[in-house]
C-alpha cells in the first residue's frame, strides 16, 4: 500500500461538528458530505481535499460517534489523515470505512508533497523520511478492502 | 504482571489483537444505523456465540412519525433475529446490561460511547460506531489495540455531601477530555472497597468524557454479593501489581460537591463558586444518576417541601422505577412538584421529553455538557444529585447540604 498525495494542515482538537456539522446528517447522499465537510472551519477547503494527505495536530476526530465525519473525509478525495493522536471511536470509523490514519507528530506545510507506506510504517515528507507506527495486518486488509462492510462482504 | 485490561483481553498493552464479544448491545439510534450496514455486508444470521441486545431508551416514546416509523424496522428486525429485545420503557441500556447481567470478566460491547459505564463490574466494556457494531453481529468479534491504563488511586471516604459523581467530575477535570484517549482508566486502592456498584457506575460512566476506552472496577466483595442477589456466582478479580501509565491520587474525604459548566465536562468548579445563578429547570436521570439510589436520595432531600423550578425525573429503568415505588420514594418525589417521565435517555440527548429553550438554563445530573445538547441555546450545567435537589429547591444553584 504506497500511497501519495499533497499535505493539508489543519490544527488540534478538530471534532466531528466541525467536520461535518450536524445540519447535514440527515441524509443519505454522501455526496453532501463530501461537499460540506470542514466547512464551519474553512467553506473554502473541501475542493482541496482531492487527493489531500491531511496533517492534524493531535485529538483529530473528537466529539460525537458520527461515523458520517469519517465518511465526509473519505467521499472528499482525502487519502490519509495523520496526527498525533486521534479520539478512539473515529480512529475505528475511519479504518471502518477505509480511511487510513497515521499516527505521528509531522510538522506541516501546505501543499509539499507526501508519500507513505502504511505496511512498511514510513511516511515520506517532500522528501524526507518518517518512521511512523504500522497498522494491524486486520486494519490494513480492511482498509485493503475499502471498508469492513465491503470486508465482510468479500470474507463471510 | 498485567492491568485488568490486559488480563480480560488477554494480550499486552499496544498490541492488536481479534476477540470474541460476551456480550453486545444497540440502541433505538445507533442500531437502525448498524441494520443498515450489516445488510450491505449481505449478513443474513447473527453469530453464535454472542448474547445480543437491541434496547429502545434514547427515543422512547417516539417522538414522531417518522421515529416511530423507523422504530417499527428495527422491533421487527430485533424480534426475528431473537435478539434481546427490551422495547420503550424499559430503561437504559447501560442500565439494564448492569441489572444483573454483564459479569466480571467478560468483553463488553455497545454502540455508544457510555457503554463504558459496565466496567464497574470488572469487565471491559466499551463503546463502538454502528459499522462495527454490524460486524459484531455477523461474526461475533470484533478488533482491540489493548490500552494503556491510568490509574486512579482512591482512598478515605466521602465527607459532607460529596458524592461518586464530584469525584468523577474531580477526575475528569483533571485528565482533561482527551487526557486519558485510547487508554483505560483502572479505579484501584483501598477507597474503593467501600463504594456500592451504584457509586461505581458512575465513575466508570465519566471516564469516557476523558477520553478513555474503558474505566474498571476489580470484582471485590461488594460485587460478588450484588450479582448473588442476582443469581450469578462469580469470583472477586485479585489486583496484580502492574506498571501504569500514570498515576491520579484522590482522598475522597477531600471531594466537594462540583459542577461542570458549559460547554465543557472538563471545566470544574465548586458549586459554591456558582450559588445563586438561575435555574429554569433541573433534571435528575440518565446512565449516571438514574438509579435507585438516586431518586431515594432526591427524595430525603426535597420530601414535605416543594420544587422551585421545573424538575424532571427519569428513572433510569423500569426496575428503579419499581422500586421507588413500592418504597414510596415516588410519591415524595411527585407530592414535591417533580414531574416524571418514561424510563430510558430522557431530555438528555435534546430529542425529546424537556428540551430546552433557548437561553434556558438546566442543572443536570447527567454526563455531557454539550453545546446545544438539550436544545438550541440552552445551557447545561452537570452536577451531583445532591446539588440537584438541593437548587431545585431554591430554583437557582444552591450548595447541597450535608446529608
Ligand atoms: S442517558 Fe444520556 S448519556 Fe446515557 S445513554 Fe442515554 S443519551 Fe447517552
Amino acid at each position: 500500500m504506497h500511497t501519495e498525495g499533497h499535505a493539508v494542515c489543519l490544527p488540534e482538537d478538530i471534532d466531528t461538528d466541525v467536520v461535518i456539522a450536524g445540519r447535514y446528517l440527515r441524509t443519505r447522499d454522501r455526496s453532501i458530505w463530501a461537499t460540506h465537510v470542514f466547512e464551519d472551519l474553512d467553506p473554502g477547503l473541501a475542493p482541496r481535499l482531492k487527493g489531500a494527505v491531511i496533517i492534524a495536530g493531535k485529538n483529530f476526530g473528537c466529539g460525537s460517534s458520527r461515523e458520517q465525519a469519517a465518511i465526509a473525509i473519505r467521499e472528499a478525495g482525502v487519502v490519509a489523515v495523520i496526527a498525533p493522536s486521534f479520539a478512539r471511536i473515529f480512529f475505528r470509523n475511519a479504518i471502518n470505512v477505509g480511511l487510513p490514519l497515521i499516527e505521528a507528530d509531522i510538522s506541516c506545510t501546505d501543499g509539499s508533497a507526501i508519500a507513505f507506506n502504511l505496511a512498511q510504517g514510513w511516511v515520506d515528507v517532500a522528501g524526507k523520511r518518517h518512521d511512523v507506527p504500522t497498522l494491524s495486518p486486520r486494519m490494513q486488509e480492511i482498509l485493503a478492502a475499502g471498508g469492513l462492510v465491503a470486508f465482510w462482504r468479500k470474507h463471510r | 504482571m498485567s492491568t485488568l485490561s490486559e488480563r480480560i483481553l488477554n494480550a499486552p498493552a499496544g498490541e492488536y489483537v481479534d476477540r470474541k464479544v460476551d456480550r453486545a448491545y444497540a440502541c433505538d439510534g445507533t442500531g437502525l444505523l448498524a441494520l443498515e450496514a450489516w445488510k450491505n455486508m449481505g449478513a443474513s444470521r447473527l453469530a453464535d456465540a454472542t448474547e445480543f441486545s437491541i434496547i429502545f431508551d434514547h427515543i422512547a416514546p417516539a417522538n414522531n412519525t417518522t421515529t416511530a416509523t423507523l422504530q417499527h424496522e428495527l422491533r421487527e428486525f430485533a424480534k426475528s433475529s431473537f435478539m434481546n429485545f427490551s422495547d420503550i420503557g424499559c430503561g437504559i441500556c447501560h442500565q439494564l446490561m448492569s441489572e444483573g447481567v454483564v459479569l466480571p470478566g467478560e468483553i463488553v460491547i455497545g454502540a455508544d460511547s457510555h457503554s463504558v459505564t459496565l466496567g464497574a463490574f470488572g469487565a471491559f466494556a466499551s463503546g463502538v460506531g454502528a459499522t462495527d457494531m454490524a460486524a459484531i453481529w455477523l461474526t461475533g468479534e470484533t478488533w482491540f489495540r489493548v490500552p494503556a491504563t491510568i490509574a486512579v488511586h482512591l482512598e478515605g471516604r466521602f465527607t459532607g455531601a460529596a458524592e461518586a459523581k464530584d469525584l468523577a467530575l474531580a477526575y475528569v477535570g483533571e485528565l482533561g477530555t482527551d487526557g486519558a484517549t485510547y487508554q483505560s482508566l483502572e479505579f484501584v486502592g483501598d477507597g474503593t472497597k467501600d463504594l456500592s456498584i451504584d457509586e461505581r457506575l458512575v465513575l466508570s460512566n465519566l471516564s469516557v468524557e476523558a477520553g478513555a476506552k474503558a474505566g474498571l472496577f476489580y470484582a471485590d466483595d461488594v460485587t460478588v454479593r450484588y450479582l448473588k442477589e442476582r443469581g450469578h456466582a462469580v469470583k472477586p478479580q485479585v489486583p496484580e501489581t502492574c506498571t501504569y501509565l500514570r498515576d491520579l491520587e484522590f482522598d475522597l474525604s477531600d471531594i466537594v460537591p462540583l459542577i461542570a459548566v458549559p460547554h465543557r465536562v472538563d471545566t470544574v468548579k465548586p458549586v459554591d463558586e456558582l450559588a445563586g445563578l438561575p435555574l429554569d429547570q433541573v433534571f435528575v436521570g440518565t446512565c449516571t444518576n438514574g438509579r435507585y439510589s438516586d431518586l431515594a436520595r432526591l427524595a430525603r432531600i426535597i420530601k414535605g417541601n416543594k420544587v422551585a423550578v421545573r424538575t424532571i425525573v427519569v428513572p433510569a429503568s423500569a426496575a428503579v422505577l419499581t422500586q421507588a415505588i413500592r418504597t414510596g420514594v415516588l410519591a415524595d418525589i411527585v407530592e414535591a412538584g417533580c414531574t416524571i417521565g418514561t424510563p430510558g435517555c430522557g431530555p438528555c440527548l435534546g430529542a425529546h421529553m424537556g428540551v430546552l429553550g433557548e437561553e434556558e438554563v438546566c442543572l443536570s445530573t447527567a454526563n455531557r455538557n454539550f453545546k446545544n445538547r438539550m436544545g438550541v441555546g440552552g445551557e447545561i450545567y452537570l452536577s451531583s444529585v445532591a446539588t440537584a435537589a438541593a437548587s431545585a429547591l431554591e430554583g437557582e444553584i444552591t450548595v447541597p447540604e450535608v446529608a
